[in-house]
């Protein structure tokens, strides 16, 4: 076997988080030096960890991936997926262990990295390309191919500040896109453009994956990672989780069913966004029985049940959105389209919707909620807080490939002539 | 289309001819934790020589395309700053000025000093500045400031042009001396680049830092004999004025355009504190420079 292009060893990265340690002040360096001299100039442009949060971004991270081989790289929000293609690609240093990239090494971790608004189109693609780390005899070989790429032609001389936000990342994209280094490091850039661009994009990353490149690919989009990677790494709280084959690791991280059917969002912090003040406290799946139930039968009706915390009074809407592990929504049943927008009749309430017809095939889902005000102003949104698994106890194996159940009406005749 | 941006592209197709680079081995690249004291990387920069081409390249582009006057505003404000100066120190106050004409010599002065000024105003604010490309690409950090001083040089040569027509105005003809604004340059540049580098890193580390920075330039002024002549100081006391690196520089400039005697030592002073600096700056980027991405 070939020495691995990445080779990685206890990689660990600490961060100090608290304002205050982060940013010194010039005043107070002085104060210190002046009352500590010796000890403020060993530790010279060092963080100083006293007293401060620390978090480990990365802990302990091992594993090795072959020249050629395409791997994606998931785990939820703040999991330290980003921190670890970083420290690969140079950026920031890691606390403990090391890394041995064997190859020339790219790195995407952002789209039109470098681009300055008043620059052309054309100019910037020379910038972005040096940042990048191409030469300029290569970027003007792949000129054309990269403006006809992006499909902004027209705009080729035109100040990227004329720009739509669109063009900006086709652009981007376009230029990333046309490296060439052995090891390639992509974070999370597809998420951006429209769908007829992400589809050129996922094109070309596959592409670039039977290239023979080596490819870490950090998504969220387990569609994608399942359609290109063979294999994937999941992290947790910094530490990595599962490697393995991608099926395998992108159930283990979709699939940790929320056991008896209950989550308590009150403290509750990973993929939350909207500071509105109406909060979502509680979410609870129940089946058919009533009973809060983390698995429930293929075909019976759902129901959730959100405890909400507003002013008493208050018009509110609300959203629940079902995932399977590919992250397509597969039903997402919202006050605003079925015209029953909430009055909180006291300052804590219980909202329920039921799902009547339950299609959703065998395999695990997640429920993401949603709660807005009357405007439908963002006040609260978690992401992938419940997660629940359809079983389907029928006698036999199901046969049926699609995303949704359905039964259908069959019929024979005799076909005349 | 612009026409700077048709000289560009004309730039740019230029070594179209050239042949691709050869492709070289392998190259391993061991990541961990550095400790200490960490030298500079020289093959890196100089792999990087083409991004400090473009860096520099933006800055310049950017500086002209935003001012009013455009290009024409690197000639007109050297000169403005002279004749503001000649009018009030010359002709009000009346400074000493070796028996040259004031505008001639207080240019001499200016001409280092404005070039001096600009890269430490520029620098310091380029890293963070440059917070976005910190945090998402690879690159030796160095580039940054160097390419803002290396945009301030093309400020510096335009004044350069200025001089020769003021020097032909009254008439000043070169004499040897002349040779020694090469390595005056020189000199110049190290300097500039010793106080950008070791601000733009303590701007980083410390926010408040760039508050200081605008007082502190106000003061070096002082500190330099650009208004002023230095015989104002007692022979015996000038060697103080000479840790100044600036000090000698600015002199040593005086020498070379305007023919008066070259003072050696005062010169070897201010040259080796100019390096001293670079030195000093070169150590103190490194060692704040690997946490750059982190805390910016
Ligand atoms: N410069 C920094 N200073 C302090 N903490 C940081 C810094 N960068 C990242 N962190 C912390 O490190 C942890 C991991 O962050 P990271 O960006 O790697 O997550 P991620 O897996 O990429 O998340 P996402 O899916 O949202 O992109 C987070 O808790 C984050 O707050
Ligand atoms: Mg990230």
């Amino acid at each position: 076997m070939p020495a691995p292009a990445i080779q990685v060893d206890n990689l660990s990265k600490l961060y100090h988080i608290g304002a205050s340690e982060q940013y010194h002040t010039f005043r107070e360096a002085i104060i210190e030096v002046a009352s500590a001299p010796l000890r403020r100039l060993r530790n010279f442009g060092r963080a100083s960890s006293s007293d401060s949060n620390i978090i480990w971004a990365l802990k302990d991270a091992t594993f090795a991936v072959q020249p050629g081989e395409v791997v994606g790289v998931i785990g939820r929000n703040g999991s330290g997926k980003s921190t670890l293609l970083k420290i690969l690609s140079r950026i920031t240093e890691p606390t403990e262990g090391r890394a041995h990239m064997r190859g020339r090494v790219g790195s995407l971790l952002e789209v039109g990295t470098g681009f300055h608004p008043e620059l052309t189109g054309r100019e910037n693609i020379y910038l972005s390309g040096a940042i990048l780390g191409m030469k300029r005899t290569e970027i003007n070989r792949k000129f054309d191919e990269i403006v006809d790429f992006s499909g902004v032609k027209k705009f080729i001389d035109t100040p990227v500040k004329r720009y739509s936000s669109g063009m900006k990342v086709r652009l981007g994209f376009a230029v990333a896109a046309h490296l060439d280094p052995e090891i390639l490091l992509i974070d999370e850039v597809l998420a951006v453009g429209d769908a007829e661009f992400q589809n050129k994009c996922l094109g070309k990353m596959d592409d670039v994956a039977k290239s023979g490149r080596t490819v870490l690919f950090v998504s969220h989009n387990m569609g994608a990672i399942t359609d290109l990677c063979p294999r994937a790494l999941l992290l947790t709280r910094g530490s990595l989780q599962a490697d393995g084959s991608t099926p395998d690791v992108v159930s283990e991280y979709l699939s940790v069913a929320t056991p008896d059917g209950y989550v308590d969002l009150r403290h509750w912090k990973s993929e939350r966004s909207g500071d509105g003040p109406m909060r979502i406290e509680a979410v609870e799946i129940l089946d058919s029985k009533g009973a809060r139930a983390g698995q429930i039968q293929a075909g019976e009706p759902i129901r959730f049940r959100l405890s909400v915390r507003g002013k008493s009074g208050a018009k509110c809407n609300l959203s629940v959105a079902i995932r399977d592990m590919m992250e397509r929504i597969i039903y997402n049943p919202n006050t605003s389209d079925d015209k029953a927008t909430v009055t909180l009749p006291a300052e804590r309430a219980i909202v329920e919707v039921s799902l009547q017809e339950n299609r959703l095939a065998r395999g695990d889902y997640s429920a993401s909620v949603w709660l807005g005000d009357a405007m439908n102003v963002t006040n609260d949104r978690v992401h992938h807080c419940l997660k629940f698994r359809i079983e389907d106890s029928s006698l036999g194996q199901t046969r049926s490939k699609g995303l949704v159940r359905t039964n259908g009406q069959w019929s024979v005749q005799r076909r005349g002539l | 289309m612009n026409p700077q941006s048709n000289q560009f592209t004309s730039a740019m197709t230029a070594d179209e001819s050239a042949p691709a680079a050869p492709s070289e081995d392998i190259p391993e690249l061991i990541i961990e934790a550095q400790k200490g004291w960490i030298p500079i990387h020289f093959g890196d920069l100089w792999r990087y020589r083409e991004l400090l081409y473009f860096l520099t390249w933006r800055d310049v582009k950017i500086r002209y395309k935003q001012t009013v006057f455009g290009f024409l505003w690197a000639f007109i404000q050297p000169f403005l700053k002279m004749i503001v100066f000649s009018v009030i120190f010359g002709g009000l106050a009346q400074m000493d000025s070796e028996g040259f004409p004031y505008p001639i010599f207080v240019f001499a002065g200016l001409l280092p000093w404005q070039f001096f000024s600009e890269s430490l105003s520029r620098s310091s604010n380029s890293v963070v500045g440059s917070s976005s490309l910190v945090t998402k690409v690879y690159f030796p950090r160095l580039v940054i400031p160097l390419g803002a001083v290396g945009g301030c040089l093309v400020d510096f040569a335009i004044s350069f042009l200025v001089l020769v027509g003021l020097m032909a105005w009254y008439g000043i003809a070169p004499r040897v001396g002349i040779l020694m604004v090469g390595p005056l340059v020189v000199l110049t540049v190290i300097a500039s680049l010793g106080a950008g580098t070791l601000i733009s890193a303590l701007n980083v580390a410390y926010r408040d830092f760039r508050y200081v920075v605008p007082f502190m330039v106000q003061i070096w002024m002082f500190l330099t004999p650009v208004i002023y002549s230095v015989d104002i100081i007692p022979e015996d006391w000038q060697w103080l004025l000479m840790l100044n690196p600036m000090a000698g520089i600015v002199d040593g400039y005086r020498s070379a355009i305007l023919g008066k005697p070259f003072d050696w030592s005062n010169i070897a002073i201010s040259a080796a504190v100019a390096l001293v600096l670079f030195f000093v700056g070169a150590v103190v980027f490194r060692r704040i420079e690997r946490r750059f991405a982190d805390i910016i």
